[in-house]
């Protein structure tokens, strides 16, 4: 981890420096090595390692920040553009906004090509640098592991040294992966500008180590009643923080059916058990076919909702109904619930065929 | 003080259960939650912070506050009953305490909140005090002694046995409703007690956040604060989502909605969060057009509006729910640190 900070650092700074972005994002932290937060550097002189950071704990995408990274540099410009108007300049002496340096996962990179097929980034505003990922650990799974009072987490290879006030703990990576990691899709970049990575992996190596429709498959296996069970016990803790939408780089609407009271479905709080449920059923529609299965949905909710289960449900089915489809696998892919087929589209009476399944 | 095995507090909460609700944390579905107490459920005394805090026994995250309705010619209010009066809380840390006064100073200054009232007028609070926090701890900074926390009653664990010590009136009472389930402390008891405090004060200074101080914040800081640009890089990576308003005991913004139900208009008041792009949206839009603006009113609410209207008291109270909840780690702490507030 430290070698491939050394060399993103390096790469980082000399873009900046040449010129050839204007602002980087990437990760930084804070007090207790695990508490990264996503950063955007401007100035070469920021990029101190220590300040920039790459470690277990960068499972954020930073593919959602491009939309909001890009929109505000664009107003900037259209800003400066229109004050120059005003003058009496020209306004086409002001500056485009440059390029954005972004470092992406390879889980991050299916975000990247999906956002481009929606027309949601622009790709010329930016490099992308794919980073060489062995997986992202989940700091509640080390605290549920009985890490308490922790000031400091250092990497070392397969497992994580874990310090804290009441002694020392050591953890098998493997042991504490984030879900998303420990159902990893692969570790090969699925778009990059150029790509950082020391020791690669051999080709099709670097799958996470479970099944990633084992839980789907549980749930199928289930009664209607013991599923509709499962999902009440789950979503009736659900505290309508948003926080899985406002990660989600599917989710991308400038306004949302939820924040927009002509929807008739918009809420703050689950009133009764049935809006418990509305709000994830519709975002689960929503997303479905554009959902890449980043896992970010189930890495931020605070309660821990299995939220995954809902995406990968509709990935499944898609896979059966319609063949193999995996979101974001490339740019502008004909996604099959959006491409009418007359001869091989499923009819609604699969539902009950299924046994509603 | 009193004293009692903790293999006989399940008889303590059947007796309390008998007379009041009794709300505690307990372990359900995988974490720890304030729940009222049933018969088979156990005491969660290990646990901290529940992931929400027990602020919602007497602020709801949803609660309805009035029903319309139209007969003929003749328009309807029909008043929702006030909610019944007086629980106990069980187990509540030293950081919620506090919180509980935080909402006081809102809720129960004029214009009093009748509901919140009705909840909160007649409740015991039974604090636990803490002796192996966790690095997100930092409640000492605003005052709190976590070793020995203030509420009606206050409890410790040494070994097997839970102490009960005495804090208010309503305490005593309330100790003494249930005098023959407990014994006397011996003189013993109140060294062991004591002990164990002064091991938890030596952990306490140990902890990463121990030196953190609200030095620099306070009710006169708007116009120093305000336009800092420093808010612009802290708030860059928040996802405006609601968690750390909805998981932080003493956030208290609501938002007033009308349903209709047909036959009905249902009014009802459910948490609002300051990080929402639609909170305080009025007519003319909303005066916090970009998430910067949002977040910092989040921390200077906390930390300088608060104060200015309640003596100099934070409205933070150092849980470090935030901190251990956001989905980016952008953070209270954060914020106080950027503005140098890391040293004592
Ligand atoms: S629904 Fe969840 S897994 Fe799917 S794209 Fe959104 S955040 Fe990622
Ligand atoms: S839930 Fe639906 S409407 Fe809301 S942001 Fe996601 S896709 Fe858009
Ligand atoms: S992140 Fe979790 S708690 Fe928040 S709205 Fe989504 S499911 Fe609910
Ligand atoms: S500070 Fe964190 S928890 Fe709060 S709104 Fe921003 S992203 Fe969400
Ligand atoms: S702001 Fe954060 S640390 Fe402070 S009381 Fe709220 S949740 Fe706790």
């Amino acid at each position: 981890m430290q070698e491939i900070t050394g060399l993103m650092v390096k790469r980082a700074k000399e873009l900046l420096e040449a010129g050839e972005v204007q602002r980087v994002i990437g990760w930084t932290t804070g007090d207790f090595c695990y508490d990264v937060t996503p950063a955007v550097f401007t100035k070469a002189e920021d990029l101190e390692e220590g300040k920039f950071v790459y470690n277990s704990f960068c499972g954020s995408n930073l593919s959602k920040y491009l939309i909001q990274t890009l929109r505000n540099d664009i107003n900037a410009v259209n800003t400066a553009k229109a004050m120059a108007a005003r003058k009496g300049e020209n306004p086409d002496d002001i500056p485009g906004p440059g390029k954005t340096l972004v470092f992406l996962k390879p889980c991050d990179t299916y975000s990247f090509n999906q956002l481009l097929t929606e027309h949601r980034i622009d790709k010329s505003l930016v490099y992308v640098i794919g980073v060489a990922c062995r997986g992202m650990a989940d700091i509640e799974k080390i605290k549920l592991m009985g890490a308490s009072g922790i000031t400091k987490v250092i990497d070392a290879g397969d497992k994580l040294e874990v310090k804290t006030i009441y002694g020392d703990k050591s953890f098998d990576k493997k042991d504490v992966l984030l879900e998303k990691c420990a159902c990893c899709k692969g570790k090969e970049h699925k778009y990059a500008d150029e790509v950082i990575d020391p020791e690669p992996l051999p080709e099709g190596e670097g799958k996470g180590p479970m099944d990633r429709m084992a839980g789907v498959t549980m749930l199928e296996e289930m009664t209607a009643e013991e599923r509709y069970a499962f999902w009440n016990d789950q979503l009736s803790r659900c505290i309508k923080c948003y926080a899985c939408r406002n990660a989600c780089p599917a989710c991308t609407c400038m306004k949302c059916v939820f924040d927009n009271p002509r929807s008739g479905v918009d809420s703050k709080a689950n009133v009764t058990e049935f809006e418990e449920k509305m709000y994830h059923i519709i975002r689960a529609f929503h997303v479905a076919g554009r959902c890449t299965d980043c896992g970010e949905c189930s890495r931020v909710c605070p309660q821990g909702i299995p939220l995954h289960l809902l995406n990968r449900k509709f990935i499944k089915d898609i896979n059966e109904f319609y063949g193999d489809y995996q979101a974001g696998e490339a740019e502008g892919q004909r996604a099959p619930l959006v491409n009418f087929d007359a001869e091989n589209d499923v009819e609604p009476s699969i539902v009950n065929e299924k046994g509603g399944n | 003080m009193k004293k009692i095995a903790l293999s006989k507090l399940n008889e303590l909460f059947a007796a309390i259960a008998k007379d009041t609700e009794l709300h505690l944390p307990v372990n359900f579905k995988g974490e720890t939650v304030f729940k009222k107490w049933t018969e088979g459920d156990n005491y969660a005394k290990d646990s901290l912070k529940t992931v929400k805090s027990p602020k919602d026994l007497f602020f709801p995250q949803n609660e309805n506050i009035s029903n319309f309705r139209k007969e003929g010619n003749k328009f309807i209010i029909d008043p929702v009953e006030l909610p019944k009066s007086g629980i106990v809380v069980f187990g509540v840390r030293g950081c919620d305490e506090q919180s509980f006064r935080v909402l006081d100073n809102v809720f129960l200054a004029e214009p009093v909140d009748t509901f919140y009232e009705a909840r909160r007028k007649n409740s015991v609070i039974i604090t636990a005090a803490c002796t192996k926090p966790s690095e997100s701890c930092f409640c000492k900074t605003f005052g709190i002694d976590p070793t020995d926390p203030a509420g009606d009653v206050t409890t410790w664990i040494v070994d097997d046995n839970m102490f009960f010590a005495v804090k208010t009136e309503k305490g005593e009472a309330f100790l003494a409703k249930y005098a023959d389930i407990f014994t006397e402390a011996e003189e013993d008891d109140t060294y062991r007690v004591e002990n164990v405090k002064y091991l938890a004060n030596q952990i306490f200074a140990k902890l990463p956040l121990a030196d953190l101080t609200t030095e620099g914040w306070g009710g006169d800081k708007t116009d120093e604060k305000f336009d800092d640009p420093k808010w612009q890089d802290l708030s860059t990576a928040c996802l405006g989502c609601g968690t750390c308003t909805f998981v932080c005991p003493t956030c208290q913004c609501y938002d007033i909605r009308d349903y209709n139900t047909g036959n009905q208009i249902q009014r009802s008041r459910c948490w609002d969060s300051c990080m929402y792009k639609d909170f305080t949206m009025c007519a003319h839009g909303t005066a916090r057009p970009t998430q910067k603006e949002r977040y910092r009113q989040r921390f200077m609410h906390k930390l300088v509006y608060y104060p200015a209207n309640n003596d100099g008291m934070f409205s933070c109270v150092g849980c470090g729910r935030c901190v251990d909840k956001c989905p980016v780690q952008t953070n209270i702490v954060k914020v106080i640190k950027a503005f140098g507030g890391d040293k004592k």
